[in-house]
């Protein structure tokens, strides 16, 4: 059970698998004011196990929305809860930490539940990302969605969920398609699909590979660039990932995000720890080193790269949390190798760390040439 | 990056009086940008001609100087102080567009003062619309069509082109004042002009319209390491077309999603960047198409501004303390949380409930104005409400406007009215929503004819579900759930009590009975990620309780509620030093207020802050919380008055005075038992219902009478009867339209107490001893309402006997009443007898003023007797006379002059009477009493004319005196005009005067004159109503004109004098503190230890060596 604290952006918070076997409760207490829409799922489904709010609205009130979030939610079977003191329950999750929990509408009595509750197993010690991993690869080619284009097409598209091959079914970025120049290798942990556009609107040519696709298969596929996704649960017992990574060090650039940094901390020889109760929404200040900046970012995590436990003589720390200064980034000195522990894709959240993908198209661009 | 060090001493200039547009929150942001940079270790100099703020307190800044908002006063401080910088966006439009003047014309460079925050450039941008345009489609942003023009028929010829309706905004005018959508080709001849004329650069935007679309607003901050983040998004309940200050507005934005925020949230970065605010806050707005999606940027505001200072409550993220620290270098992320005290500001805020803003307008102060909400601001105040759910804040708001009564839809509602009422927005738009949904209106036909989103008006239809089903049971019956369900939904109890034909204590019990009690929740800025440590409070109905109330010697403060006219930052001030002292004191304070704009709801101000609406049932819910020794309720004006009986019947402890003792002041009748009693004399006075009755009740006073409704409606004020006939038509035409035969509201009939001067007094008392503040000598003669009188303190012309009189009865007064605290009274002297008119147990309008002039914090002393402490004890500065204490009077005048809305009301007629419409004030201080009354009028946006022209049409009976006034003009280099009777009487006294002719006398007539610019200043006193039209059209056109235009002889008296003593004279400016200083090293004889705590202040002050009347 945690919370999210981000004002917008819940249908990108329900299809995100990095909510895998997690019950999450928004913040915010109106949720569902905008409806939902073909063109701000993160993946086909929605990949939390139940929602938790103040106030579930029935109404949706946006031009773009072409389903109202209740029925998205119950036509893909996941609970809501409503009505609840959800304030209480946050004030709850901060003192003692991110819960077990169990949602139940049949009325079983609660010592039951709780019963449970207890005997789920935790986070801790969990492998998750192979779990909600694709089970084959596929080609992704579609770009960010241009909000100034009508929308028609996507208000009548109907409630037919858009899956991985789907038809554009809006306006894409023109210009995105052409002009590929970057080969890039996209290790599915449960990728976020906002990482895929925007590898395209960066243009590059990416190809989306199941969790467990060895090291080598993919170094013969001849990227010019690794990507690895963000997921869910616990980094440590991924260890075929870890594996993965340290064979291709050096060999391909390579960019990781927030599952994806850790499993690049762990197989640059670091550790990761788990966090009281996470960093779950879209506000969080991160400091980056390199360049002094401040970039408000969106956050999903519940397990953290111990940077103490990092060789510093190879691995440079490049973001710094500034509300509880743990780690939210490192780069090799070295080697083509950089990751953060944010969301610089955001969805939901701020833009400001886009800035992350043009450097890897940079490392990819200097990697080619050297 | 730390703090600039090549800076110590920083110049803020405020924004002046309250006016229309630019209220109090400027007082806000000015204070916290006082403290933040003090607390940084600067110095700062303080400008501002509102002696009602806290800013201007003597403790807030450095030096602090309380002059006119002028160039020339300015450069005279600058010269005085020479600061090392100028921070101009902290001080609204005003301080803004100051700045700009003392940059282009050279001032600031003149003497090495840098501009901080904001450049000149940035300013010029961002205020421009034209350049802003380019600027936004420079960097790829929208835009709504439109040009800049500067005459009328290049203005048609583009309208025509772009096709109606058509928005018309003037350029650098405040709160969009002249500015309107036209429809057709006619309203845009007619608005185009005005626009022009608003114009102080006579330039206007004609802009394709965006009306209907949705409106939102980004507060957002940057330093100068281009850290940017968004404080608060806004999203108004209201379409565009609406002024964004006469639109009920929602934190944070509701029918936006991720994709649609972001993209706004990038636009706003680009914007502060391209525009080039480097350091501090902006407020940028935004249309969208609902329909398409299509985003247009609408204008920013390069500064603190209102809606910084709600964002600033809405999220408990202080902007303008945070700016004011970023315009010295410091960046986001040096600065800490000082609710989480853990985290940096370098975050954006991010919240669990939903506030609501809702405008309080003020129209029936303005008979004949049209009152469709347009883009021209018009409401006087507005409240914030706080709640879990939209629904929950909005009605929260709702109850915190205190509505005088319950609307009523007029008795036959047509569709076609009821249409024409949600399509055309008026104040009573919320209740005609409500009206039409309980009709069965669609939500799709109410949506398309209002253009508010669906999503709040199934809001308002849910709340009207709940209600139609709590009107379905009884208080007997009702559930627990379904009680809990109502509360949840917004309703208050007495709303509830309405439904069951019940009285509200009786569903407040029935409320308790059921355990559906409100529980208390913290603003934290992070959705309470982090534990907070600032107890920022508002109620709502659910499970947990986070006030943390604990027991401790612990005194809850009343607040005023929304500002409106008679009502605003004065009992701000009052409530601000209470706490204040009171902490001083060792006590926790709690202040509970629903006013976004003021000092009083900054969590900094008291201990604990309840943001919640001053009703009953708000405030009894925070009491039963908190549990505190005592009560204040006589800070606040008449909000927490209203509530003092009930509060003390449900067990308060009210400190200070006894609420009996205030309705007693209040009851006419019981009060006029207690004069005579106290055998203290007062106008003779009657109340009739009937012309009959009145006639004889004027008879029996004698006359002239004052004849006025006890409440005034449709325009008619006060009339002065010399005979008979007139009171009784008076009372006949008032039963016409409805002001008399209301045994509630009858006629009141008063002795008119001819060519009478009218005296404030201001006192403290402690149960035992009484001590004067201050006896203020209105400028106008009685009949003004006091409020809108200009006075001065200490009095000019009162004989030592009348002010024996005045203490003398004051003290009996308060000992009378058992005053414990502050007390007001009103007297009018008229050949020697001195009269009282009214008593108020109270902190009255005039304590800022008076503790400013003396200063002695009147309202912290006040709070202080209040809970038990003797003014013996306080050592304050008095003298005696005869027995009777009273503060030391000092060695300058102080003149406080109102400010009137009356530009922001076309076709209102400026007289004044007994109905307050001055929305605030400015003071003038000088040594010499004419030119302090001429500060003030400065102060107050009546420039007096040094030489020109001078209009005078006087009243028969201000003949004989006329030509007093008329030779100090001319003896001063002017010129009189005149009308016919007037310009007779005045040749009489063989004074030199043209004639002229009036409105109806044919052409070229007076306004005529007015219009081709030929007249300087007008003096028109009332005629009577005969003439009343014509009148009323010269006062109007003086309004258009920005002539001053003044209708009281006396005053008149007063500028002439100040035109005299203004002549050949140099802006003198000095600061509060060497004032006070000099006061209490005359008063006290205590050499000044501190020297060099004065630096090169004096040499400004140049002001003559007229030694002061002698009072005593």
């Amino acid at each position: 059970m945690v919370f999210n604290t981000s004002l917008t952006g819940y249908q990108e918070v329900f299809t995100d698998p990095s909510y895998c076997g997690q019950i999450v409760c928004l913040t915010y207490p109106h949720i569902g004011n905008v409806g939902t829409n073909l063109d701000d799922e993160e993946s086909p489904k929605p990949y939390i196990e139940a929602l938790v709010v103040r106030e579930f609205s029935a109404l949706s009130s946006n031009w773009r929305s072409s389903e109202s979030a209740q029925h998205f939610l119950e036509r893909n079977n996941v609970p809501v809860i409503w009505d609840i003191d959800t304030r209480a329950l946050v004030r709850h999750l901060r003192d003692v930490g991110a819960l077990r929990g169990v949602v139940s509408t049949d009325g079983t009595p609660a010592e039951k539940l709780i019963a449970e509750a207890r005997a789920l197993p935790t986070m801790t010690g969990q492998e998750l990302a192979s779990r909600v991993s694709s089970p084959k690869s596929y080609h992704w080619d579609r770009g960010s969605i241009d909000l100034a284009a009508p929308f028609a097409a996507a208000a009548s598209a109907g409630a037919v969920p858009a899956g991985t091959s789907g038809v554009p079914h809006s306006a894409h970025r023109p210009g995105a398609a052409s002009g590929k120049r970057y080969r890039v290798v996209a290790y599915d942990l449960g990728i976020k699909q906002n990482i895929l556009r925007l590898l395209v609107d960066h243009g590059c040519d990416v190809t989306v590979v199941p969790a467990k696709t060895s090291a080598e298969d993919v170094l013969a596929m001849k990227p010019d660039g690794v990507f690895i996704s963000n997921g869910p649960g616990d980094p440590e017992p991924a260890t075929y990932a870890v594996e993965n990574i340290r064979k291709m060090v050096g060999r391909a650039p390579i960019f990781g995000i927030c599952l994806g940094h850790q499993l690049c901390g762990l197989a640059l020889g670091g550790k990761t720890f788990k966090l009281k109760f996470g960093h779950h929404g879209a506000n969080h200040p991160v400091k980056n080193l390199l360049t002094e900046k401040i970039e408000i970012t969106s956050q999903n995590h519940g397990f953290c790269v111990d940077p103490e436990s990092l060789p510093s003589s190879d691995v440079e720390i490049t973001h710094l949390n500034l509300n509880d200064h743990t780690n939210e980034g490192m780069r090799h000195r070295s080697l083509p190798l950089f990751s953060v522990q944010y969301h610089p894709e955001a969805s939901p959240g701020p833009h400001d760390a886009r800035y992350l993908f043009d450097q890897f198209i940079d490392l990819m661009e200097t990697h080619k040439r050297a | 990056m730390p703090k600039r060090t090549d800076i110590h001493k920083i110049m803020i200039i405020g924004s002046g009086p309250i006016i229309i547009g630019q209220a109090c929150e400027f007082d806000y942001s000015g204070t916290q940008a006082c403290k933040s940079l003090r607390s940084e270790g600067y110095e700062v100099v303080l400008v501002n001609s509102n002696p009602a703020t806290i800013m201007t307190d003597p403790e807030i800044a450095n030096r602090t100087y309380i002059e006119p908002l002028s160039k020339i006063y300015l450069e005279a401080i600058i010269a005085a102080e020479r600061p090392d910088a100028l921070l101009p966006t902290v001080g609204g439009q005003t301080g803004l567009n100051l700045a700009v003047e003392l940059a282009e014309s050279g001032i600031l460079e003149k003497y090495g003062v840098k501009l901080i925050g904001a450049s000149l450039d940035a300013i010029k941008v961002a205020e421009d619309r034209l350049l802003f345009k380019d600027v936004c489609r420079k960097i790829g942003l929208e835009v709504p069509a439109s040009a800049v023009v500067t005459e009328i028929q290049e203005a048609v010829r583009f309208a025509d082109e772009l096709g109606y309706p058509v928005v018309i905004r003037p350029s650098f005018t405040l709160g969009g004042t002249g500015g309107s959508i036209a429809y057709n080709h006619e309203e845009f001849v007619d608005a185009i002009a005005r626009a022009l004329d608003a114009s102080p650069v006579h330039q206007a935007l004609i802009e394709e319209s965006v009306i209907g679309w949705k409106e939102y607003e980004l507060e957002v901050m940057r330093d100068w390491r281009d850290n940017f983040v968004v404080i608060c998004s806004i999203e108004n309940f209201d379409p565009m077309g609406i002024h964004t200050g006469d639109s009920i507005t929602v934190a944070p934005a509701q029918t936006l999603t991720d994709k649609e925020y972001q993209r706004m949230r990038d636009a706003a970065a680009a914007i502060i960047r391209a525009v080039g605010v480097e350091t501090g806050g902006s407020n940028i707005q935004f249309g969208i198409d609902p329909a398409t999606g299509r985003m247009v940027v609408i204008e920013m505001n390069p500064r603190v501004s209102r809606s910084s200072a709600l964002a600033s409550k809405a999220t408990g993220f202080p902007i303008a303390k945070i700016a004011a620290k970023l315009a010295v270098g410091m960046t986001l992320d040096e600065i800490p949380n000082d609710i989480t005290k853990k985290t940096p500001c370098s975050f954006e805020p991010t919240i669990d409930y939903v506030v609501a803003k809702i405008p309080k307008w003020q129209f029936e102060k303005f008979p004949g104005s049209d009152t469709t909400l347009t883009t021209q601001m018009k409401s006087v105040g507005e409240v914030m409400a706080i709640g879990r759910t939209f629904q929950e804040a909005l009605c929260k708001g709702i109850r915190a406007l205190e509505p005088s009564s319950a609307w009523r839809p007029p008795a036959e509602v047509t569709t076609a009215l009821l249409r024409e009422k949600l399509h055309v927005p008026g104040p009573d738009r919320l209740h005609w929503l409500f009206e039409a949904l309980e009709r069965g209106m669609s939500r799709d036909e109410v949506c398309d004819l209002t253009k508010i989103d669906p999503w709040f008006i199934a809001h308002l239809e849910e709340m009207l579900a709940v209600d139609k089903r709590m009107a379905g049971t009884s208080l007997r019956q009702c559930s627990r759930e379904l009680m809990l369900e109502s509360k949840r939904s917004g309703a208050s109890d007495e709303e509830i009590a309405k439904l069951w034909d019940v009285k509200s204590s009786s569903v407040r019990s029935r409320r308790q009975e059921l355990g559906v009690t409100p529980v208390f929740k913290r603003v934290d800025t992070c959705a309470a990620e982090f534990e907070s440590f600032t107890p920022y409070l508002y109620s709502t109905y659910e499970e947990e309780d986070e006030s943390g109330a604990v027991e401790r010697p612990k005194i809850v403060i009343l607040g005023s509620g929304p500002n409106r006219i008679g009502q605003g930052i004065e009992f701000d001030y009052c409530c601000c030093h209470a706490a204040f002292a009171l902490k001083e004191d060792g006590y926790e304070t709690v202040m509970v207020n629903c006013n976004p704009e003021t000092v009083s709801t900054d969590y900094d101000t008291s201990d604990r802050l309840y943001f919640e609406p001053l009703t009953l049932e708000d405030v009894l819910a925070v009491l039963d919380r908190e549990k505190p020794q005592g009560v204040i309720v006589q800070f606040g004006g008449q909000t927490p008055l209203n509530l003092a009986i009930e509060l003390k019947r449900n067990g308060a402890k009210i400190i200070g005075t006894d609420p009996e003792s205030i309705d007693l002041a209040e009851d006419r009748r019981r009060f006029g038992a207690l004069l005579t009693e106290l055998q203290i004399p007062q106008p003779r006075n009657a109340t009739a219902l009937a012309p009959e009755e009145a006639v004889a009740a004027a008879s029996e006073i004698g006359l002239p009478v004052l004849v006025r409704p006890s409440y005034v409606l449709g325009g008619r004020s006060m009339v002065i009867a010399y005979d008979l006939k007139t009171v009784q038509e008076y009372v006949i035409q008032a039963a016409q339209i409805g002001t008399a035969g209301d045994p509630k509201r009858p006629i009141l009939i008063d002795q008119f107490l001819e060519d009478a001067t009218e005296v404030d007094v201001d006192a403290l008392a402690d149960g035992e001893d009484v001590l004067i503040a201050g006896i203020m000598e209105h400028i106008e003669e009685a009949g003004i309402h006091s409020g809108d009188s200009s006075c001065v303190l200490p009095s000019v012309s009162l004989r030592p006997s009348v002010l024996e009189r005045i203490r003398e009865y004051t003290s009996r007064l308060a000992k009378a009443l058992h005053v414990v605290g502050l007390m007001n009274v009103q007297y009018a002297i008229q050949r020697d007898t001195v009269y009282v008119l009214e008593v108020n147990p109270r902190a009255s309008r005039t304590i800022p003023y008076v503790s400013k002039a003396t200063g002695v914090p009147l309202a912290k002393v006040a709070a202080r007797l209040m809970t038990g402490r003797k003014l013996r004890e306080l050592n304050l500065p008095f003298i005696e006379h005869d027995g009777i204490k009273e503060l030391a009077v000092h060695d300058f005048y102080a003149v406080k002059s109102p400010v009137f809305p009356f530009n922001k009301f076309r076709g209102v007629d400026p007289v004044l009477g007994p109905e307050m419409r001055s929305t605030g004030e400015v003071m003038g201080i000088s040594s010499d009493f004419g030119v302090a009354f001429a500060k003030a009028q400065l102060a107050a946006g009546q420039r007096l004319p040094q030489k020109g022209i001078v209009f005078m049409s006087v009243s028969d009976h201000d003949k004989k005196n006329a030509h007093h006034v008329a030779r100090d003009l001319v003896t001063a280099g002017l010129k009189i005009v005149a009308t016919r009777g007037t310009a007779a009487a005045l040749r009489r006294s063989g004074i030199e005067v043209e004639s002229v002719y009036k409105v109806n006398e044919g052409r070229p007539n007076i306004v005529d004159l007015i219009k081709t610019g030929k007249i300087d200043m007008l003096i028109n006193t009332p005629l009577g109503r005969e003439s009343f039209y014509d009148e009323k059209s010269i006062r109007r056109a003086a309004i258009r004109y920005n002539i001053p235009c003044i209708t009281t002889l006396s005053a008149a008296s007063a500028a002439a004098r100040g035109i005299r003593a203004m002549l050949g004279h140099e802006a003198d400016v000095s600061s509060l503190q060497d004032l006070h200083l000099r006061k209490s090293t005359a008063a006290v004889s205590i050499p000044s230890a501190d020297s060099d705590a004065l630096p090169s202040a004096s040499p400004a002050r140049a002001g003559a060596a007229v030694p002061p009347a002698d009072p005593a």
